[in-house]
């Protein structure tokens, strides 16, 4: 097994004749926690969105956990349930309860017995601090629950990696602590993390490496000290100067 | 000017029993058009593109093409190629084919009509396309696709009265003849009339009754 859990080589992505990714090479080692910035429509998301395949690239190759799934004929079912994903969005189903929606993939792919399942969601929210919503619907819970549900969503699958695509940015301002907090608490325990997010002071806070994506460009990599305080590039000090209240 | 809607009770016996008739063929009409339809529109969402193709050529067709001339066609054409149909059966089969097009546009519809991130989150998970589909997309689709499915039903129900051409006893014809024997155009058709609102009417509430039951929040 390599110390890689995320290998991206020489990728490029096109939206029809729009160059949206040019020449990414990114690592990330197991327990490494990853914060992509960089200005609305750098491609951030769509990054993320490619290394759990649910973006075609062009050319370029991803490893996730030494397995390239960007070569045909992958089984990217198999590869996904190692990769937990967080959307600005939730995407919670709405006709299920918090627990069915968590124990839907352990039960339905792992073929998890359901009292066992239902165990795990259980523990799950509690962690999350949402137990007593266990037997509520999405349309009943606040922004900030329905993300949690969401993290415990996947994470009943036992992800090795956790992607957050913007996870608070569809958030009432007052709901975005819990959420940030149990992202925190995840990176405690060592969970592999890479989010895409302006929340500057969580990436500050809790990234090891902290990577600057500009028009589809990495131009900027390092620690959060380095980018954040003493950043090389001038577009990083430029979208810093308008972000930035740390 | 005068009624006799005498004539139109000495007819209810006969007009039930049309009316019965009609609702069998459109039961089962409706049987088979859900089977096709179902079919149809998940294959307007496959990932094959052969699959699509195929059911969009389907739909196309018969949605271009009058039901009474499909009507014909199974009963009066299919004899030409050696198949023979009583016209009962031919009835069921051209209006399920028929009703199995429009389902299927309604199934599409439904199905896309659900937001993209939820098959992304249900991929995302692991599952494959299909379980995906099974266990997110439907069962919120089939929510959606119920109102329409109902106008779909009554529309059928209606043109039912189309079979009455190729010699079914249904309501529609029942009437016709009750008419050549009486002479009571006006009673029998608003009694024809009356049991057609009735089984629509009937239906419409059904419908509206298990959208109620099976109706979460958004």
């Amino acid at each position: 097994m390599s110390e890689w859990i995320v290998e991206v080589r020489n990728l490029n992505k096109y939206f029809g004749r729009h160059h949206v990714l040019k020449d990414i090479n990114l690592r990330v080692r197991f327990g490494e926690v990853v914060s992509i910035i960089g200005a609305s429509g750098s491609g951030k998301s769509t990054l993320l969105r490619c290394l759990n395949g649910l973006e075609p690239i062009q050319s370029g190759e991803i490893f996730i956990d030494g397995v390239c799934i960007t070569r045909s004929g992958v089984n990217l079912s198999k590869v996904r349930q190692s990769i937990g994903m967080i959307f600005q969005s939730f995407n919670l189903f709405p006709h299920m309860t918090a627990l069915e929606n968590i124990t839907l993939a352990p039960r339905r792919v792992k073929k998890i017995p359901q009292a066992e399942a239902e165990r795990i969601a259980l523990e799950l929210l509690r962690k999350v601090g949402l137990e007593e919503k266990a037997y509520s619907y999405p349309a009943q819970l606040s922004g900030g629950q329905k993300q949690r549900v969401a993290i415990a969503r996947s994470l009943a699958m036992n992800p090795k990696v956790m992607m957050f695509d913007e996870p608070t940015s569809a958030l009432d301002p007052e709901t975005v602590k819990d959420v940030l907090d149990v992202m925190k608490e995840l990176a405690q325990e060592g969970m592999t993390m890479i989010v895409v997010t302006h929340e500057m002071g969580f990436a500050r806070e809790v990234s090891h490496r902290i990577v600057h994506l500009d028009d589809g460009r990495i131009i900027e990599e390092g620690s959060p000290e380095e980018v954040l305080y003493r950043p090389k590039h001038p577009r990083t000090k430029e979208f810093l100067s308008k972000v930035i209240n740390i | 000017m005068s009624f006799d809607f005498s004539a139109l009770y000495r007819a209810l016996p006969s007009l039930l029993m049309g009316a019965t008739v009609t609702l069998r063929i459109t039961s089962l009409s409706i049987a088979l058009g859900l089977c096709i339809g179902i079919v149809a529109g998940l294959c307007r969402v496959w990932p094959s593109s052969v699959l699509r193709a195929l059911s969009g050529v389907y739909i196309e067709i018969i949605r271009g093409t009058p039901l009474l001339v499909q009507i014909f066609l199974v009963y009066f054409g299919l004899p030409a190629l050696g198949i023979n149909l009583d016209p009962f059966l031919a009835g069921v089969i051209a209006m399920g084919i028929n009703s199995g097009a429009y389902v299927g546009e309604i199934v599409r519809g439904g199905i896309e009509s659900i937001a993209r991130g939820q098959m992304e989150a249900a991929l995302s998970l692991g599952m494959t396309w299909r379980q995906a589909m099974y266990y997110v997309i439907l069962p919120q689709a089939f929510v959606r696709i119920l109102p329409p499915l109902g106008n779909e039903f009554i529309a059928l129900l209606k043109d039912s009265s189309l079979v009455s051409t190729i010699a079914i006893a249904e309501l529609t014809r029942t009437g016709q003849i009750i008419i050549t024997r009486t002479f009571k155009s006006f009673e029998i058709w608003s009694g024809v009339a009356l049991f057609y609102f009735l089984m629509t009417y009937a239906i419409s509430r059904i419908v509206r009754f298990s959208e109620k039951r099976l109706w979460y929040s958004e």
